[in-house]
């Protein structure tokens, strides 16, 4: 399954750099514990050891409420880890968002004061990139994610799938270089969040950027990533990491080879105990 | 079309009772609608009564001013803060509730006779509704969208001018609508007492002289002017909610 198919159109593999994948982001003995730590503070996540490797796609799976979110709060720098520590490009990622890192969330989080171009270029806007930059970013932007005939309409008029496309297109022009992805495709029906997955894959490919994608989809999970982590229930650890060995040229279909149930199976097999026990049934499965 | 017909109707109406009250009470309590106008006419082309608007007119002026900005300033910084928020929120909503006219003597002494006192008086009146409604319309965000904003690296000054006023906007307009009815019957209520100049002090001076005319006439002015400030700030209320759902 490791074919090269990608091998001629994809920049990293000309330049050598693919097959000795360097660190992008590290998680050393990160902990998140909110409140007091054992006054009744809730411990969310960790211990978790974990890195990304330049240029993978990432995905997380775990049960419901394990912290899976906390993660990405942590490897964002939106929220400060209890314990351990955080790199990004090998600097400390300290109660700020570096510079270079993008997050999607699972909420709507469009502008509604803005039409879809606004919201696409706020960021750059932001930043103070030069206007005829932005013009050609946002009109690059606007078409990757289909909504060209949207340029000028008001979140209000667009479909869930479409916000978060817009979304999704406001992340991608910042040209990030690290994509965090909370869920963001959890709101959409089962064919938009297909089609949303061929998406973001092709949005990887073509910027070269490492993808942390957070889902509790576990078909999602196999069909895009390069390696999937599976959490624990609550307080999350990572307690095992698989790699599923797509070529970086693959979409939906690949839903269809032998290799995709095994990985599902697998997943199920590392998470139904977890589950079990985050709903509270533990030892009631045989 | 139709919202027009009803608010003629309503107008229609408010006439009607204003002339069956006067046939009741008669001109020495209550002067004719009719009767009113004219002497509204009268006084607005008179020399004597424009520097009494003007005085009115630049103490509403300051008076919004310092609500508006002031109430803005510590409603947003209150609606951030949400500590500094929970512990205000009691402690204005009581303030809102004082009659604030009992405050009067205390800022007579504090400010003196004169524009300072309406103006102080007028933005008490306005500022806290100004403070509760941003306070809410800030707490109301989506915290996805402040998530988004740090994201995105905005500084504070840019946090608060991109995103929390225009998600919040259609939350403050209705909260200047209240505002500024209440900054007017602040300044208003400033002027009718230890006062030479307004159209406050001209309604008081009117019932001390029992001009009826006179009082109707500057009641009835004052009146349509605020009900046409008012319906125009509904408007566009209005129309943000719409947008905005």
């Amino acid at each position: 399954m490791k074919a090269n198919v990608a091998a001629k159109r994809d920049p990293h593999e000309e330049a050598g750099a693919y097959p000795a994948p360097a660190a992008h982001a590290e998680l050393k003995g990160v902990s998140r514990i909110y409140g007091v730590p054992g006054h009744g503070g809730v411990h969310a996540l960790g211990p978790v050891d974990l890195t990304l490797r330049q240029g993978e796609f990432f995905s997380v799976v775990g049960p419901s409420g394990c912290g899976k979110s906390t993660l990405l709060d942590v490897l964002s720098g939106l929220s400060v880890p209890t314990e351990g520590a955080v790199t990004f490009e090998g600097k400390p990622v300290a109660g700020k968002v570096p510079d270079g890192v993008g997050v999607v969330f699972q909420e709507d989080a469009t502008f509604p004061w803005l039409t879809v171009w606004d919201n696409i270029a706020f960021g750059l806007r932001r930043a103070g990139v030069d206007p005829a930059e932005i013009e050609r970013r946002v009109n690059y932007a606007v078409g990757f994610v289909g909504l060209k005939d949207f340029a000028k309409a008001y979140p209000v008029q667009l479909s869930g799938g479409m916000r978060q496309r817009v979304c999704i297109a406001r992340t991608l022009v910042m040209r990030p270089r690290l994509i965090l992805l909370d869920e963001p495709f959890g709101a959409l029906d089962a064919q938009t969040r297909l089609i949303m997955g061929d998406e973001l894959l092709k949005l990887w490919r073509e910027t070269g950027a490492t993808v942390m994608l957070i889902t509790h989809a576990l078909d999602e999970a196999a069909m895009l990533s390069d390696r999937i982590g599976v959490m624990s229930s609550r307080p999350g650890r990572i307690i095992e990491e698989i790699e599923t060995g797509w070529p970086r040229e693959r979409d939906s279909r690949i839903a269809s080879e032998d290799g995709f149930g095994q990985i599902t199976a697998r997943l199920w097999r590392l998470l139904r105990e977890e589950s079990l026990k985050a709903a509270g049934l533990a030892g009631g499965g045989s | 079309m139709h919202r027009k017909t009803d608010t003629l109707l309503v107008i229609v109406a408010l006439v009607a009772l204003w002339q069956v009250l006067h046939w009741i009470v008669g001109s020495v309590a209550l002067t004719s609608p009719a009767d009113t106008l004219a002497r509204a006419v009268e006084l607005l082309g008179s020399a004597t009564f424009w520097p009494h608007v003007a005085e009115t007119g630049v103490a509403l002026l300051y008076s919004l001013l310092l609500a508006v900005f002031g109430g803005l300033t510590i409603g947003i910084a209150l609606g951030i803060n949400r500590l500094a928020g929970e512990v205000a929120e009691p402690i204005l909503v009581s303030l809102y509730s004082l009659p604030k006219i009992t405050l009067y003597p205390v800022i007579l002494l504090a400010f003196g006779l004169g524009l300072s006192a309406k103006v102080a008086f007028g933005t008490i009146h306005g500022i806290i509704p100004v403070i509760i409604f941003t306070m809410n319309a800030v707490r109301t965000i989506p915290p996805v969208m402040l998530r988004s904003a740090r994201v995105m690296r905005l500084s504070p000054p840019q946090l608060v001018s991109t995103i929390i006023l225009p998600a919040a906007l259609p939350e403050l307009v209705s909260g200047l609508r209240v505002g500024f009815s209440l900054t007017l019957l602040g300044v208003l209520i400033g002027e009718m007492f230890a006062s030479q100049r307004g159209l406050g002090y001209l309604v008081m001076n009117a019932i001390g002289g029992h001009d009826v005319r006179t009082m109707m006439a500057v009641v009835l002015i004052l009146a349509t002017t605020a009900v046409l400030i008012s319906a125009g700030l509904l408007h566009i209320d209005r129309r943000m909610h719409r947008r905005a759902s």
